[in-house]
């Protein structure tokens, strides 16, 4: 296959930034998008010019790393997958390509199409977790039973990767899918139930400090997410949100 | 934090606001829709409950509910649209929006700020007559008929309501996943009543107009 | 010999680690405010590590080159965690996990590290349940339990295909809590580039931004790498792209020892290659060999067949069906250890079986027990004389809610449906069970210089099984390092700040910007993956599955070669200011490529084979491996000297084992 791509390049926080065309021969339907973009950079490499800069490690979709947002979609236009599991087959000899970063105020680009989502990070650290320190002595693992499908619920939400897709798809680059998948996780197990009200209220707090947009309900998140993480997940953290900030 | 900041200071908390004032004009707009609707019994009819609406020291009081009920909504959405905007400083160059959400949740500022200008003009053509008693010897029915006999307010009128039904049917459902009461065994049947109730206000009130200009 | 001290403890197996803990130095808690601890890596050891250290009260700076901890690899830990917890009742215990262990590795390992392991994993599942994580639950809301290779127990827990995830998670949130609390200062994006030893202690690193490209200095009483595993030495592995040895490596350059550097885990059930393209190899998890059957076909006419893709595999009837692991190891089947099951895989494969167009495939089939969970559903549901279309439709539901993210990401990258057709899998690197050598107290010969999880190689011996890695990950950060660091520390709490000031942080920063400025300035003309696919391709060749005395002496050669070419000839554009990622990649390849020489010299002197290290020279007639205890029973720990790999001194660490009787493994 051949492609026209037109990829971000920016060269470092302070650089204004442009879309720059590239054209690709030789694309095996069977390479996955980053795999196309490693034979770019690596005939970039070859006329000595600088390679694309963009976040990937795992690749097999679930360390959250990479991120671009492809031809107007976060991840490109497959369901249910991250950037590195999208493969080429999806698109046709001849297609033009938009390769752009993440898009939001609170995920500044870094260079080309790497972004800074240390914002999310924060959030986490808001009260993304248990307040149980490391012991030998905690009850017995099943001490506690937990309804099958609450736990099965509760894994669902705990499936976010973090990278970022809710907060670049939404049009109001609103991290609330993020956080509601946290705030469900815990909220929905018994050990996470002890701190849910504090939690909610802190990590909305530093969700709503870092610069996010509100949520207007428009659902496009759940649909980009390649973890398909419920918007059932928002609706539980405005009921948290609201009861607890009723009761502070 | 001081007590009950985070119900009025917070993302969730304007969302919560704008859902709960959109919920109360939902209910308005049925209310509404009914004492319209007399005008296809009978004069009589419709006369009586306008001045009822004018005049019961409840429906007198709710008025001014109704009135921040409007200006809350309306003074929240534009807020939190340029809270939005200010969220993404920089565009997509590519964006393909229609892939993931529907036109009418993206385009609730567009469609709020057009039922607002209608809104302006039909309290200026009703609301403000009816109030003020300066019907040019009209009653409200005449004063109803007459204006629906123009053809371009009835124009305005259902192109109006055909634009705050898709207002609705986002609003609707969005308004339960705002105040946290949506989850997925019920989704389906929110957007369902909410597209019904939607298609109901923004059909009968034009349904309404057409009938007056047409007879 | 001398040099090699593990530091066991005396006494009854099941009582050293009590006993240990009884008895060593701690650390008062007004003291360890003033004692600082450097950890690299926020996998799961790195993350529950300085989680934990933070949670006692000292004070810890974590690095990770990832954007953050969130991201390390081990979230791509699919299948499970062992423990013996013995909730099912099987017959499950702390000796059985440990003696499973042991054998499991082939004899290759220490059994009083091995034994902890056991004994601390049952702690690991109640922090974890504790901390929120979502285990699979049964209908009681007890947790659920699955097997894995090697052992006829279930006592692995899982959250579907993600629990690395979630594990990671959960110590990404405990180390998050102590980030919010400012005992832990974390750095993301940076890199570490050297040890610094002052005195011969540890005491800091030089580490680099890898946004600014700047290098920074950090100092610490104790420095604790947790840096993961080096199978990227293949290019092609099931690590992630940024996965490298290069602190362990300088470890090594700056004397800790390297232990048992050939061991290499090649796992059995991965996606096979598809083109020159591919970057690296998505594991299937081993789980699936729970209920999934792998086959070639009887006949050779058929496998070629399938390789020009002529006909399908459902078309081959049961009866022209090899279900080798079946047939040659009847006790265990499906579910032999992973270093046997991917060699009987190469042997179908090189002997002409193989079923895609490369020929180095197998299937790995469901239809079976799709139908079984389907007629069991069919009952539940009360459905008499379902139709088998009804039966296999209710069987891909409960397979879906076993395997089906696994599943999922099978079929966007085979672009194949593998409810519908058997899936292709093909052994492919996964772990390695070298690494620094340790002690007991998991410190390696560098004092005050740690290695913890896949890191160090103290617990899998010659292969590990299925589910371990999580646990010793877990064991190592949560309930080992903590106590066992506090005995060193004792001794520094009168040090007082470590200065970054001193020669030694001089001449290691100088050490590592001329390393950094000679890649910016070497105009070369190759680029940093062209060295690193050569040599991933040596090392899969001659230092892979399976190594001869012949194919290892050319490997070291080509490497050493090679390593030159790639001094005098790698291309890295741009400066080392700013961001360069290829810069990061020759950094580590440069690593690479030493590692791989020591790799394959290593693996030169084992002339037995065991675990995952076969020789040809070293195998049973029914070409099993063979193990040789009388002359290898040891671990090989490689001493760095002189600036080159090659000319690194081997010590012997002897292992012995009382607790339990070695024979050679057999799961037939």
């Amino acid at each position: 296959m051949k492609l026209h791509l037109k990829i971000w390049r920016q060269n470092g926080p302070q650089d204004k930034g442009k879309m720059v065309d590239y054209d690709i021969n030789d694309v095996s339907p069977d390479m996955s998008f980053l795999e196309m973009l490693d034979v770019l950079n690596e005939s970039l490499v070859a006329k000595n010019e600088e390679p694309i800069a963009f976040d990937h490690d795992c690749r097999e979709g679930i360390c959250g790393t990479c991120s671009l947002f492809i031809n107007g979609e976060a991840h490109g236009p497959d369901r249910a997958v991250t950037t590195c599991q999208l493969h080429m087959r999806k698109f046709k000899d001849g297609d033009t390509i938009y390769i752009e970063p993440w898009r939001a105020k609170a995920f500044p680009v870094i260079k080309d199409l790497m972004v800074d989502r240390s914002a999310f990070d924060r959030i986490i650290q808001a009260g993304g977790y248990v307040s149980v320190n490391t012991s030998g002595n905690t009850l017995d693992a099943n001490a506690i039973p937990i309804p099958k499908h609450d736990a099965d619920r509760s894994f669902d939400a705990a499936a976010c990767i973090g990278c970022g897709a809710c907060v670049a798809t939404c049009k109001n680059a609103s991290a609330m899918l993020f956080v509601s998948a946290k705030v469900s996780q815990f909220s929905l197990l018994p050990q996470g139930k002890v701190e849910a009200k504090q939690r909610a209220l802190n990590m909305v707090k530093q969700m709503d400090e870092e610069g996010f947009g509100n949520c207007t309900n428009t659902g496009a998140c759940e649909v980009e997410c390649p973890k398909e993480i419920s918007l059932e997940n928002i609706a539980r953290l405005n009921r948290e949100y609201l009861s607890a900030a009723l009761v502070e | 934090m001081a007590p009950l900041k985070g119900f009025f200071h917070s993302s969730i908390a304007r969302k919560f606001w704008m859902a709960i004032t959109g919920l109360f004009l939902v209910t308005f707009l049925v209310v509404h829709l009914t004492v319209n609707a007399f005008t296809l019994v009978s004069a009589e009819l419709f006369n009586e409950a306008a001045h009822f609406m004018a005049t019961n020291p409840l429906i007198q009081v709710m008025q001014y509910v109704l009135a921040a009920g409007f200006i809350i909504h309306i003074v929240m959405g534009i807020r939190l649209t340029l809270q939005n905007r200010k969220a993404r400083p920089d565009r997509y160059a590519m964006e393909k929006a229609g892939a993931n959400s529907s036109l009418g949740s993206r385009t609730m500022i567009q469609t709020g700020i057009l039922v607002l200008l209608f809104l302006i003009i039909h309290l200026r053509n009703f609301f403000v007559p009816i109030k003020t008693g300066n019907m040019g010897g009209m009653d409200d029915y005449t004063l109803v008929t007459t204006l629906f006999g123009e053809w371009h307010y009835t124009l305005i009128y259902v192109v109006s309501f055909v634009l705050l039904g898709v207002h609705l049917n986002h609003g609707f459902q969005s308004a339960f996943q705002s105040v946290g009461w949506k989850d997925n065994r019920w989704k389906g049947l929110m957007s369902g009543v909410g597209t019904v109730y939607s298609i109901v206000v923004a059909g009968g009130f034009s349904l309404i107009a057409i009938y007056h200009f047409l007879f | 010999m001398s040099k090699l001290d593990a530091k066991i403890p005396e006494g009854p197996l099941a009582d050293k680690w009590t006993n240990h803990k009884n008895k060593i130095n701690l650390v008062n808690p007004a003291n360890k405010r003033h004692i600082d601890v450097i950890v690299i890596g926020t996998g799961l050891a790195g993350a529950s590590a300085a989680a934990t250290l933070a949670e006692l009260g000292y004070n810890v700076k974590a690095f990770a080159f990832q954007d953050s901890p969130r991201r390390a690899h081990s979230i791509a830990a699919q299948g499970g965690i062992n423990a013996a917890k013995n909730y099912q009742s099987d017959g499950d215990s702390v000796y059985r996990l440990f003696y499973d262990t042991i054998k499991g590795g082939d004899y290759r390992s220490r059994e009083a590290n091995v034994y902890r392991l056991a004994e601390v994993s049952t702690s690991i599942i109640d922090q974890c349940v504790a901390q929120g994580v979502p285990f699979a639950r049964e209908y009681g809301g007890l947790l659920d339990n699955r097997s894995f290779g090697g052992v006829l127990v279930s006592r692995t827990f899982y959250a579907k295909g993600q629990t690395g995830q979630q594990l990671l998670l959960g110590a990404y949130s405990a180390l998050s809590r102590q980030i919010s609390k400012g005992k832990v200062e974390m750095y993301n994006r940076h890199e570490m580039m050297d040890i610094v030893i002052v005195d011969g202690k540890a005491r800091g690193v030089i580490v680099r931004d890898l946004i600014t490209g700047e290098l920074e200095r950090h100092s610490a009483h104790a420095v604790v790498l947790a840096s993961g595993g080096y199978g990227n030495v293949f290019f092609l592995s099931t690590n992630a792209m940024g996965s490298n040895v290069t602190a362990a490596w300088k470890a090594y350059r700056r004397g800790a020892f390297m232990a048992n550097p050939s061991f290499t885990q090649i796992h059995p059930t991965c996606i096979p290659v598809s083109g020159d393209h591919q970057s690296k190899l998505t594991l299937m998890s081993e789980s699936l060999r729970n209920d999934g059957r792998i086959w070639v076909p009887k006949k050779k006419e058929d496998a070629e067949k399938l390789q020009q893709k002529r006909i399908k595999p459902t078309e081959i009837p049961e009866e022209d069906r090899d279900y080798y692991l079946e047939r040659r190891y009847p006790a265990f089947g499906n579910l032999v250890p992973r270093d046997v099951a991917s060699r009987a895989a190469k042997e179908r494969c090189d002997a002409g079986y193989g079923v895609n167009p490369t020929s180095q495939a197998v299937y790995l089939d469901f239809a079976d027990a799709i139908m079984r969970y389907g007629r069991t559903e069919a009952h539940v549901k009360g459905i008499h004389n379902p139709s088998d279309d009804q039966v296999r439709e209710l069987g891909k539901k409960v397979i879906e809610a076993k395997y089906g993210n696994l599943f999922q990401m099978y079929e966007k990258i085979q672009d194949e449906n593998p409810y519908e057709t058997p899936m292709m899998i093909y052994p492919a690197v996964h772990y390695t069970m070298g690494g620094l050598w340790v002690d007991y107290n998991l410190m390696t010969t560098v004092p005050g210089l740690y290695a913890l999880g896949e890191c160090n190689f103290s617990d899998h011996g010659a292969n590990r099984l299925g589910a371990s890695a999580l646990m010793q990950g877990l064991a190592d950060g949560y309930f080992v390092i903590p106590y066992t660091i506090g005995d060193y520390l004792a001794n520094d709490i009168r040090t007082g700040p470590i200065s970054t000031e001193s020669q030694e942080f001089e001449e290691a920063e100088k050490f590592v910007s001329d390393q950094i400025k000679h890649f910016v300035n070497n105009n070369g003309e190759k680029s940093v993956d062209y060295y690193h696919k050569k040599l991933g391709k040596i090392m899969w060749d001659k230092v892979g599955m399976s190594r001869s005395e012949e194919g290892l002496k050319a490997a070291i050669n080509e490497i050493r070669a090679l390593r030159e070419e790639f001094w005098k000839n790698v291309r890295v554009p741009g400066s080392d200011t700013g961001l360069n990622t290829e810069l990061e990649k020759a950094i580590r390849v440069s690593d690479f490529l030493e590692l791989g020489e020591l790799m394959a010299m290593d693996a030169l002197d084992r002339t037995e084979s065991c675990g995952g290290h076969f020789r040809e020279e070293s195998q049973t007639p029914e070409g099993e491996a063979l193990r040789k205890d009388e002359t290898f029973s040891f671990v090989s720990a490689y001493e760095h000297k002189e600036n080159d790999p090659g000319k690194s001194e081997l010590h012997k660490e002897p292992l012995t084992f009382e607790n339990v009787e070695v024979k050679q493994r057999s799961y037939k």
